[in-house]
């Protein structure tokens, strides 16, 4: 088998373009993972019992079952029931909803790590319910959350690949598409590989960072 | 002297197991007192439900006259509300075992933003205070260092001033030196002898500091199982306790008694 360089000549540009629908999913989805996780991780601290309950088992359902049988589930088993939604939108909510319940248990430990002592430091100093979250808890609990959340971004980013099973043309897909109609996978594929590691690398350095800048302080 | 603390008939319970029982207290305004005994003998848990961090399951607290868990709605005590017990807590502090500072913020911001934010008063206003503390525990030259960057007995020093900033008529100390190495007890120990000396602050400390208990206390009160056992002048505590089990307790502590 030898490399051709015309074969990676005329499949970059679809490449391209894959790669900027993949970006786009994982930005997309992110938000949705991040905004949708706080919810969860609030509705399950909720006092509420049975709200606290139906979040946690349906976070704990969506959590424990494949993201591929999600999609399939959004975007071929929906419009049986008369909801359409387009490959892109059915795979950024597929993709930020999966991960939101890995986003929630990151905003719920995050919130929980916070020592019990400093609750009852901010009531014994007489502490509103909002001072205390807002200058005691929050402050504490959000940097340690930081390097967890970038790093389900750069796996999101990883997983979008799944995206093609609902013919989202994505960088896989693009590639895939292509091989399947010129029967070469050896340059489409390697540049698929090559594609993510390009976007991976700096993304994994920059986790690092944001790492070595949120260590806990004790 | 009038009573500044009043428990009556007060009991409370960790799941089955009953940590007060029955306990009938009063302290006098002003006064210092030291609460020593076992472990699980329910004296911190006394400084806890004062701090409204605890509550009780029967019985009824007085401060300055006013029920503690409980508030007058037409002529019948029912369970305080969150807003009565937000008025309770202004005359009482509490300085914890685990110093408890806020780490991300500097020891002079750990006694700024309380006043700022609860007693509401000005930023330079707070910001003397603060640094009038710092003085008064001897850490005027720390005031921009984090909680991390002191020493356990540093960061008590801190939380005795966070707590004195807020002008509490009452104060708490639940074990305050257990959480240190042992030659950084005397510099926080000071800080208690001092305030003891030049405030007319109620003091309730819970210690196993034997020889401190004696020095700063007015009144010593032994507890075991969720009961006062014996209680006096620490003079007649320290050398002659009349209680078989105080006696036994002090030996652990104190050479000589047999």
């Amino acid at each position: 088998m030898e490399w051709d360089w015309n074969v990676v000549a005329s499949v970059t540009p679809s490449l391209l373009n894959g790669l900027i629908v993949t970006v786009q999913a994982t930005i997309v989805g992110a938000v949705l993972a991040y905004v949708l996780g706080l919810v969860i991780a609030i509705l399950k601290m909720s006092g509420n019992k049975a709200v606290a309950f139906i979040t946690y088992w349906s976070s704990e359902f969506i959590r424990r079952t494949p993201l591929l049988v999600q999609l399939y589930f959004l975007f071929y088993v929906l419009p049986d029931f008369g909801i359409f939604l387009s490959p892109f939108v059915a795979g950024v909510i597929g993709l930020g909803l999966h991960f939101s319940t890995y986003t929630s248990e990151v905003y719920r430990a995050g919130i929980e790590n916070v020592p019990k002592g400093q609750w009852e430091a901010a009531r014994s100093l007489n502490y509103s319910a909002y001072h205390t979250w807002r200058f005691v808890i929050l402050p504490q609990a959000i940097p340690p959350m930081f390097p967890p959340l970038a790093n389900y971004l750069i796996t999101m980013f990883k997983e979008t690949p799944l995206l093609s099973a609902i013919t989202v043309v994505e960088l896989f897909n693009a590639a895939n598409i292509y091989s399947n109609s010129h029967y070469k996978y050896l340059e489409p594929m390697t540049l698929v590989g090559l594609f993510f590691l390009l976007v991976s690398i700096p993304a994994a350095m920059i986790a690092l960072k944001i790492e070595n800048k949120y260590k806990p302080l004790n | 002297m009038k009573n500044i603390i009043e428990f009556k008939d007060v009991s409370k319970y960790f799941g089955s197991l009953k940590v007060l029982d029955g306990l009938n207290l009063e302290v006098g305004a002003g006064e210092k007192l030291a609460l020593i005994g076992p472990s699980g003998s329910g004296k911190t848990t006394i400084l806890r439900i004062l701090m409204t961090l605890e509550t009780i399951e029967s019985g009824l607290i007085t401060v300055e006259g006013k029920p503690l868990w409980h508030e007058k709605v037409n002529e019948t005590l029912v369970p305080a509300s969150e807003a009565h017990l937000q008025k309770m807590r202004q005359i009482i502090g509490m300085v914890f075992q685990q110093f408890n500072l806020f780490p991300h913020l500097t020891a002079l911001s750990n006694i700024e933003q309380p006043q700022i934010l609860v007693r509401k008063v000005t930023k330079e206003e707070a910001r003397e205070k603060a640094a009038n503390l710092m003085d008064l525990v001897g850490l005027e030259d720390k005031k921009d260092h984090y909680p991390h960057q002191l020493s356990g007995g540093q960061q008590q020093r801190v939380a005795i001033a966070r707590a004195l900033a807020m002008d509490p008529k009452i104060m708490l100390f639940d074990e305050v030196t257990s959480a240190l190495d042992p030659e950084l007890v005397d510099e926080v120990l000071s800080v208690l002898k001092k305030i003891a000396t030049t405030t007319d602050t109620t003091m309730l400390t819970v210690t196993h500091e034997m020889n401190f208990a004696r020095e700063f206390a007015d009144r010593i009160l032994f507890f075991d199982k969720g009961q006062i056992v014996e209680q006096g002048l620490p003079e007649g505590i320290f050398t002659n306790p009349k209680e078989p089990r105080t006696r036994g307790f002090l030996k652990k502590y104190i050479t000589g008694l047999t």
